[in-house]
């Protein structure tokens, strides 16, 4: 069963978007692209504000291709948070249920769930005027949620938010997706994001979808080349275990553990900027030391990047990492494609986050 | 205790000093002709001059003229702002320039052309005649229709304004929620635009209150029926000039209580 079956084209003078996303029930799936790749467009046909030249839209088993956005059962929760200026959160949040004929008390009580599910029961009475960026975000999703939308669509809901409040929305939205089982869309420009929250990725380009598949596969092992810019961090996938992370040969990477419950499936995140590179295996400190076979050389910017795969014999999951490192160290080094090195990487580099699914 | 501070005084960046002065004839202009009101005024014979029979029929007639032509502004104008703002109607600019002509025409050739139009041998006013035995000019109507006719265009390009800075964005969040189009109207877009609706109706207001050159070719000027202050302001002007002076000044006083009260925030400029 399909709770998202869509082909979408829209053809304008200098562009084409012309792609296929399905989702089954329950399935986040995020969408990656470069600026102009088609995804806001994507997202307006998804959300009946936009007629495509030519395709189709099924949620379920209703065709909504031709069926005004206010009946389609499409949630939206945009960058921008955009709360009626002129209504409290309460008022925001029965907005939807109201608009569906609800009585005003079923309504206001339904509010209150949502805004109790997502952390926001404080700020029940307060204007948007009165709530910070991530409060509105939050709000905003509560209101997206309360029709109890077929499909929601995410469209970089964490890009307009400050450092701060960004991994707490991320965290949230993990959960309460995952929580109400909610088919969603995902846009995004961050690989994180993507990693967090969606179980598979389309990547759009000049709108086409390159490639397609599970998040981590996809960002781990990136084909295209804008998928390796954003991805550009080095994952390793595993459980998490106390203040760690097992990978499936039950070796550790030590982190900081971001919001993620004992046994959780995981996924470690460095950037390959962190990583040392050593030729003899150092020792003594508390750091995650891993044992590769360096595959090849490639320049970023001022940098050289250090591509892994598995040593025979060795553990698999080093395979495809990266350490970038000064061209000044790479000489030091005296290495060639082929040497086997110690990647090595402090643990307060290592983020350890949630994944959806297994 | 008291702490002193030093007041912050902004430096004036990029102002050029030399227009404080067209600045300033500019706003003498605007202001002392008012004073000029007020210190011919006959004090001492103000209260008799108020109270007259022929006043009160004028003031209590302006101010129900200007109510109910007002409130014509915002059934009709309202729309039209919305269909011009959002509607995409065909030869939009056309039908903007046409909107506007209320404002740069001379009012008395308004007021001729609806007599021609509304009048007994214009083309509507023989209709309505015929079917309806009804004649329009020289009726309190036509006060109405002369006063919402140099009016509209206030409230029609405040409201346009408004609605186009204010955008759609918000109509598409309501949509996305279940919200129809009338609902997402009612709902979300009157209450963003309230305060350029504000600002447009206190300026039509104002222009009903005002209205003298239309009304008096379309309506004429009958003691109770369509003679207006403003109308009442000329003809006494030659026979009583204590009586057009008071009368002035309540003219002044009621558009002065008008601004004062509303304030709009939106009348920095037109829109």
């Amino acid at each position: 069963m399909t709770a998202l079956d869509a082909r979408v084209v829209v053809r304008r003078p200098a562009f084409t978007l012309d792609v296929t996303i399905t989702a089954t029930p329950g399935e986040v799936i995020a969408v990656l692209g470069p600026n102009g790749a088609g995804k806001s467009t994507l997202l307006g046909v998804l959300a009946g504000l936009l007629r495509p030249s030519e395709g189709h839209v099924r949620l379920g088993d209703a065709d909504v291709t031709d069926v005004p956005p206010h009946r389609r059962g499409v949630g939206l929760l945009a960058q921008q948070a955009l709360l009626f200026p002129h209504m409290t959160a309460l008022a925001n949040v029965a907005f939807g249920p109201r608009a569906h004929g609800m009585p005003r008390r079923a309504a206001e009580e339904r509010a209150r769930e949502l805004l109790a599910a997502v952390d926001a029961t404080a700020l029940e009475a307060r204007r948007p005027a009165q709530m910070s960026g991530g409060q509105q975000q939050r709000v905003a999703l509560a209101r997206a949620l309360a029709p109890d939308p077929d499909l929601l669509l995410l469209d970089e809901p964490l890009a307009a938010l400050d450092v701060d409040a960004a991994p707490a929305l991320r965290s949230l939205l993990r959960r309460i997706v995952r929580d109400r089982k909610q088919t969603a869309l995902l846009v995004t420009h961050s690989a994180l994001d993507a990693l967090v929250l969606a179980d598979r990725v389309v990547v759009l380009t000049e709108g086409r979808a390159v490639e397609a598949g599970p998040a981590r596969d996809v960002l781990a092992r990136p084909r295209s080349p804008f998928t390796a810019r954003i991805a550009g961090l080095d994952l390793v996938p595993g459980v998490v275990t106390g203040d760690a992370l097992r990978t499936a040969d039950g070796a550790t990477v030590a982190g900081r553990i971001d919001g993620v419950a004992d046994g959780e499936p995981g996924v470690a995140v460095f950037p390959p900027a962190a990583v040392a590179v050593y030729a003899e295996k150092p020792s003594g400190s508390p750091r995650n030391v891993l044992p590769v076979r360096l595959a090849a050389l490639e320049p970023v910017g001022d940098l050289v990047r250090l591509r892994a795969v598995a040593r025979p014999g060795g553990p698999l999951w080093v395979d495809g990492l990266a350490a970038d490192v000064t061209a000044a160290a790479m000489a030091e080094l005296m290495v060639e494609p082929g040497a086997d090195l110690w990647f090595v990487v402090k643990a307060a580099e290592v983020a350890i986050h949630g994944v959806r699914g297994s | 205790m008291t702490t002193t501070r030093q007041p912050v005084t902004r430096r004036g960046v990029g102002l050029p000093r030399v227009l404080w002065v067209p600045a300033a004839l500019a706003f003498a202009i605007i202001a002392l002709p008012v004073v000029g009101l007020v210190l011919k005024a006959n004090w001492a014979r103000m209260p008799e001059l108020l109270v007259s029979d022929s006043a009160l029929d004028a003031l209590r007639l302006s101010l129900e003229t200007a109510a109910i032509s007002t409130a014509l502004c915002i059934v009709l104008g309202g729309p039209l702002a919305a269909v011009l703002a959002r509607g995409n109607p065909p030869a939009l600019p056309i039908l903007r320039s046409v909107v506007l002509l209320p404002l740069v025409l001379p009012p008395v050739v308004g007021g001729l052309a609806l007599l021609y139009l509304v009048g007994r041998s214009g083309f509507v006013g023989k209709a309505l005649d015929l079917w309806f035995g009804l004649t329009v000019p020289f009726t309190t109507a036509a006060v109405v229709l002369a006063q919402t006719f140099v009016a509209l265009p206030f409230l029609v390009v405040s409201l346009e304004g408004a609605l186009r800075t204010a955008g759609q964005r918000y109509e598409a969040v309501a949509a996305t929620l279940g919200a129809s189009p009338t609902l997402a109207f009612r709902r979300i877009t009157v209450p963003l635009v309230l305060p350029g609706l504000a600002s447009g109706t206190v300026l039509a207001f104002a222009r009903c209150l005002g209205e003298f050159g239309a009304t008096t070719a379309f309506a004429g000027s009958l003691q109770g029926t369509t003679r207006t202050l403003p109308l009442l302001v000329y003809l006494e002007r030659e026979t009583d000039v204590d009586a057009a002076v008071a009368l002035s000044l309540v003219l002044v006083v009621v558009a002065v209580a008008v601004i004062a009260v509303t304030r709009p925030r939106g009348s920095e400029g037109l829109s």
